[in-house]
């Protein structure tokens, strides 16, 4: 369904991604395990096409064509969507706005509000006439985040970090949500540095110095992850490497 | 009985076009003023809270004390208008909040045809002690954008007392706007400024926001937010003076500017003169949060639709 094939990216003449290939199946669950600072977030911008995360080189398909160089909302009309390690914080937009703003270009059926705050684990009543800003504590802006994506039914859910942040009992209502997503159709992918919620994926790619170096079987890949880390020479420092030709 | 004269009605009008309910202001139980140009239509004092106001040259003099104690129900309606194209509003009043007491105010400024409009507020407000007063005040202007709109308000609150009040004006052209709002806070006072403003065409906004932090503990709050298109020329001046141990003061200003004409300044003047005092600032001027924007772009709006969500968010 989503297919991205040899992406490089570079920001002030940073490399940051490279060589990147990878391929998103309909409906599964994927998800991408690697250090801080490898690119796991730079992929999700790339992928949603966010300004100045326009590729160099390479192509992105979804389901045959090509959205290399489409806008952030034609993408999300496509049925892409991303929920942001930290979102954003919005004055006067109440949580319910939020969500049906997510609403609208949801691709079948409608959830309500209420109904995507409930799978989230959040009481509506509470948190329905709420502004969606600095007031909510990080943890309750990430579920909010997530509901909002659910809201939007996606073909394709980016969820970088959707456990980040959220108490360890409030984890397993996390997992659900997001096995909800393959359940009703949307693909996911998920990064996580929690081996557990990776481990629902039904596959799984490391990525290591802005570059997919495995891609398979979740359990094999966070083995690889885990061996290939402990034992690989490489650093990754891409911020001293510095491409002078950019 | 209501006087349903043509004025009346044009008023009324003018005032649902603000946001009002034309209903509310006639009703018995809430106290309110009704202007119209130099003419007070309609005016209702309640137990508690009286009202009492006089034609002057140029305007109206009025003059608004809640007894100490009251808590006022429903919130007291204040109405201004101005029908037709040209001329002079002076409004001169005087708020007296007796110790205690506690009141919301809802004010509209209309002014739908303003050609050549000059409306000038002069108020001075005093919150007793212990008392509460939260005032909104919400301006409906006319297309043409030819109108001067100059508020003046000196405030003092007095030990344990709370001032909240909100001015804003998105609603058609500005126009000129000289906005002068100043806050003297005693002893545990609270004083809350609150300057919404989106500006158009060639609309000038001047915004002054002061607060001086004169007691012991008082917490003082100047925020504005404005958004600024086309050619519009936009300035804050937050102010905040810290006199007296453990006052606090913030400045807090948004200003957005939207295409490649319009331009905006924010100038925040923090004076800190007891050791004890503190005062922070923060200013986010330029175009709107691109992450805020993104964020909404991958739900499926626009660019444009997207900007339009964070600013109605923000002058809300
Ligand atoms: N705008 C930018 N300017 C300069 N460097 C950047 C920029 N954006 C990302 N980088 C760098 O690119 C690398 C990848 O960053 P990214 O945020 O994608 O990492 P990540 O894998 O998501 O890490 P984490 O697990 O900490 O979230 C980092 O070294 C980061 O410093
Ligand atoms: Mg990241």
């Amino acid at each position: 369904m989503l297919n991205l094939t040899n992406i490089e990216l570079t920001i002030n003449c940073k490399k940051i991604l490279h060589d990147l290939n990878l391929e998103v199946r309909k409906g599964e669950i994927h998800s991408i395990l690697g250090a801080n600072g490898t690119g796991k977030s730079t992929l999700s911008s790339v992928i949603m096409g966010l300004n100045g995360y326009q590729v160099k080189g390479g192509q992105i398909l979804l389901d045959g064509e090509d959205i290399t160089n489409l806008p952030i909302h034609e993408r999300a009309k496509r049925g892409i969507t991303l929920g942001w390690q930290e979102p954003a914080r919005f004055e006067g937009l109440t949580v319910g706005e939020y969500l049906r703003i997510s609403n609208k270009f949801s691709r079948d059926g409608f959830l309500s509000p209420r109904e995507c705050l409930l799978k989230v684990g959040l009481a509506p009543e509470l948190y329905i006439g709420r502004a969606v800003d600095g007031t909510l504590s990080g943890g309750e802006r990430k579920r909010i985040e997530l509901a909002s994506v659910l809201a939007m039914k996606p073909k394709l859910a980016i969820l970088d970090e959707p456990d980040s942040g959220i108490d360890s009992l409030s984890i397993d209502h996390i997992v659900d949500v997001i096995k909800t997503f393959s359940r009703t159709g949307s693909a996911v992918l998920l990064i996580t540095h929690h081996e557990e919620v990776a481990a629902i994926a039904d596959r799984a790619s490391s990525l290591c110095d802005g570059t997919v170096v495995k891609t398979g079987e979740p359990v094999a890949v966070a083995k690889f992850f885990r061996n290939h880390c402990e034992e690989c020479p490489h650093v990754n420092k891409p911020a001293e490497e510095v491409i002078h030709n950019g | 009985m209501v006087d349903y004269s043509k004025e009346f009605e044009a008023i009324a009008k003018a005032y649902e076009a603000s946001g009002g309910n034309p209903n509310d202001l006639f009703d018995k139980k809430t106290a309110s003023l009704v202007v119209s140009h130099h003419k007070i239509l309609f005016q209702n004092s309640i137990p508690g809270v009286n009202i009492s106001g006089e034609e002057i040259e140029n305007g109206v003099k009025a003059k608004i004390v809640v007894k100490p104690g009251t808590m006022v129900k429903y919130p007291v309606h204040l109405c201004f208008g101005v029908i037709p194209a040209e001329g002079v509003q002076k409004i001169v009043s005087e708020f007296d909040i007796g110790e205690g007491a506690k009141v919301n105010f809802i004010a509209h400024c209309s002014f739908p045809n303003a050609i050549k409009l000059r409306h000038i507020m002069d108020s001075k407000i005093r919150v007793g002690r212990n008392a509460e007063m939260n005032y909104a005040e919400t301006h409906y202007h006319g297309k043409d954008g030819g109108i001067e709109v100059l508020p003046v308000t000196k405030a003092i609150v007095e030990e344990g007392g709370k001032l909240r009040s909100e001015f804003k004006l998105i609603k058609g052209a500005v126009g000129k706007l000289d906005l002068d709002y100043e806050g003297t806070l005693e002893k545990n006072a609270v004083c809350e400024f609150d300057t919404k403003v989106y500006g158009k065409g060639d609309d000038r906004v001047l915004v002054k926001e002061s607060l001086f932090l004169n007691g012991e503990n008082s917490r003082g709050l100047a925020k504005s937010r404005i958004v600024a298109t086309d050619r519009c020329v936009s300035e804050v001046i937050g102010e905040a003076v810290g006199n007296a141990p453990n006052a606090r003061g913030h400045v807090d200003c948004v200003e957005i500017i939207k295409g490649k004409e319009a331009r905006v300044s924010a100038v925040p003047k923090l004076l800190v003169v007891d050791d004890r005092a503190k005062l922070t600032h923060e200013a986010a001027i330029g175009s709107v949060d691109k992450k805020q924007v993104e964020t909404l772009m991958a739900r499926g709006l626009d660019e444009d639709e997207a900007v339009d969500v964070v600013v109605k968010g923000m002058l809300r």
